[in-house]
């Protein structure tokens, strides 16, 4: 069974229709990558598996659990699903360290010298140990969005989803948190991205999606993709991309 | 790194030496014209046709020293209400603000309740909350219901400034960014612990600085719990002025807050630059 299946999901915003029948399923262990321009609907497909928008159709499953139904705890679900964004998100008035040990220690009930000490092995893994203490506002763009994953990381999620995760860094910065996707991907983490960067994407990817218009017009192996797609749009897409990126 | 010492150039100590010199001329020009400004002030005021009368009345030194003791105690009064009232203030303003937000239907009555009442308390002038509350509440009867003057002065300025602050609360709550609230909720907390986690400490720094503007504003307005008949600084003066035609005991009144309410500004002002250069870091 997968781990999770989206099932004929739409999504509407004032009469627009951003996601139009998305049909998808994810096996655990695997590193899915949601590609498209923007406004595709890539974003708000993450945002509905967090349910921190509710679908207007269709369903998702987690473990086979329908977690759309409306009876949902959505806390519960959360529990079990990370997500980073692109703007960090970080807690402006809290320490690396308190960002990181919130969620254990309100919502996993984790006590706080245990929840301490796995976030500075988490920090440590990813070469932060020194910034425990700051507060974001003293880190750098790259240093704030591994954080964000860290954060993510200590609730333990069973499922991660990343969300432009590099889009709000400059060039040099975003090869630190590639990195840290790289090393979660070998750790076995199930994860869902939305990226720009289409190098890494047929990197790290077992299956690439391609949405156009609220509709997954394709989806393939990143060779598949990226050598041959199938689809005219999406074959147009990766042109303009590529273009973009000889400038 | 190679080892380099720095010798100033010509150049940078002829800019230096013009830089010192416009700051002598920008501050020799500022007090010039204060100096100026004062004078024309003075002499349009002291030249006017009735300003002996004036003196008279508003400045006399003797009236001055007699009501001083007296208009002070009174003040303590006015110190004491707002003491009392500020913590109250508050606790109610924050309940308030949190009922607004809640979302759960079963709260509806305590969301409706807390609309209904920054409706109703802002819109009705303060001096009318106190006459209602003071002559009001006594004269129910009800047993147990407070009677004495100030504690009755003290329910009303809460009431009256409960709703001013739970708006500015309110604000606060609003200002902190949803992507702060998405990001705390995608961990798997709970709107509560959302609220108590992320959204009130970020909003808490935000409001400090209208907080205190509100606590000016109540501290002068202890005055008007006169009109139902606590002996404070404005009644008091009142009473002076009236047994010997010199206002003089209301100028002490009118210093006594000024006294109270120059530092309590400055100090508004001086958290709102923090927050504003914090922002700006």
């Amino acid at each position: 069974m997968s781990l999770l299946t989206i099932e004929g999901v739409w999504k509407n915003y004032h009469g627009h229709s951003v996601l139009r029948g998305i049909d998808l399923s994810v096996e655990a262990h695997e590193v899915v990558c949601l590609i498209g321009a923007s406004g595709s609907g890539k974003s708000t497909l993450l945002r509905c598996v967090n349910l921190l928008e509710t679908v207007d159709d269709g369903v998702i499953r987690l473990d086979g659990a329908d977690i759309t139904d409306v009876r949902t705890d959505a806390d519960e679900v959360r529990k079990s699903v990370g997500i980073v964004f692109q703007a960090f998100n970080l807690f402006p008035h809290m320490t690396v360290l308190d960002n990181i040990t919130l969620a254990p220690r309100r919502v996993h009930g984790v006590g706080r010298a245990r929840a301490e000490e796995e976030a500075r092995d988490l920090l440590d893994r990813f070469g932060l140990a020194d910034k425990a203490g700051a507060y974001p506002d003293r880190l750098s763009g790259g240093q704030q969005q591994r954080v964000a994953v860290i954060r993510a990381l200590a609730t333990r999620p069973r499922l991660m989803l990343l969300d432009e995760v590099t889009s709000a860094l400059d060039p040099a910065l975003v090869a630190e948190v590639l990195e840290i996707i790289r090393e979660l991907k070998a750790g076995g983490m199930t994860m869902i991205l939305t990226t720009h960067e289409m190098g890494f994407c047929r990197e790290i990817a077992d299956t690439v999606c391609f949405l156009d218009d609220g509709v997954l017009l394709e989806r393939g192996t990143p060779e598949q993709i990226f050598t041959d797609p199938r689809e005219p749009r999406t074959r147009e897409f990766l042109r303009t991309v590529l273009d973009a990126r000889r400038l | 790194m190679s080892e380099r010492t720095w010798v100033k150039s010509e150049r940078q100590v002829q800019r230096e030496r013009v830089r010192r010199n416009r700051a002598v001329r920008s501050g020799t020009v500022a007090t010039v014209s204060t100096i100026a400004f004062l004078g024309v002030l003075a002499a349009v005021v002291t030249g006017s046709p009735g300003w002996p009368r004036v003196r008279e009345t508003f400045f006399d030194a003797e009236a001055f020293a007699r009501a001083w003791p007296d208009v002070l105690a009174g003040f303590w009064t006015n110190v004491q209400i707002f003491l009392i009232a500020e913590p109250i203030i508050l606790v109610l303003g924050l309940f308030v603000a949190l009922a607004r937000n809640l979302r759960a239907p079963a709260f509806f009555p305590l969301r409706a309740l807390a609309v209904a009442y920054t409706d109703v308390f802002r819109g009705v002038p303060t001096i009318l909350v106190i006459l209602l509350v003071g002559f009001g509440i006594p004269a129910l009867g009800l047993q147990g219901a407070p009677t004495d003057e100030i504690t009755l002065g003290v329910v009303a300025l809460t009431l009256s400034y409960g709703a001013y602050v739970a708006e500015v609360f309110r604000a606060g709550i609003d200002s902190v960014h949803p992507s702060q609230r998405a990001a705390a909720r995608s961990l798997g907390l709970s709107h509560g612990q959302t609220m108590r986690h992320v959204v009130l400490p970020q909003a808490w720094r935000r409001v400090v600085p209208p907080l205190l503007n509100d606590f000016v504003s109540l501290q002068k307005d202890t005055a008007l719990v006169s009109t139902i008949g606590v002996v404070e600084a404005l009644r008091q003066a009142q009473i002076y002025a009236a047994s010997t035609f010199n206002y003089t005991p209301t100028l002490v009144a009118a210093l006594l807050f000024i006294a109270l309410t120059i530092p309590m500004a400055r100090l508004t002002d001086h958290l709102a630059a923090r927050s504003q250069r914090r922002r700006g870091a």
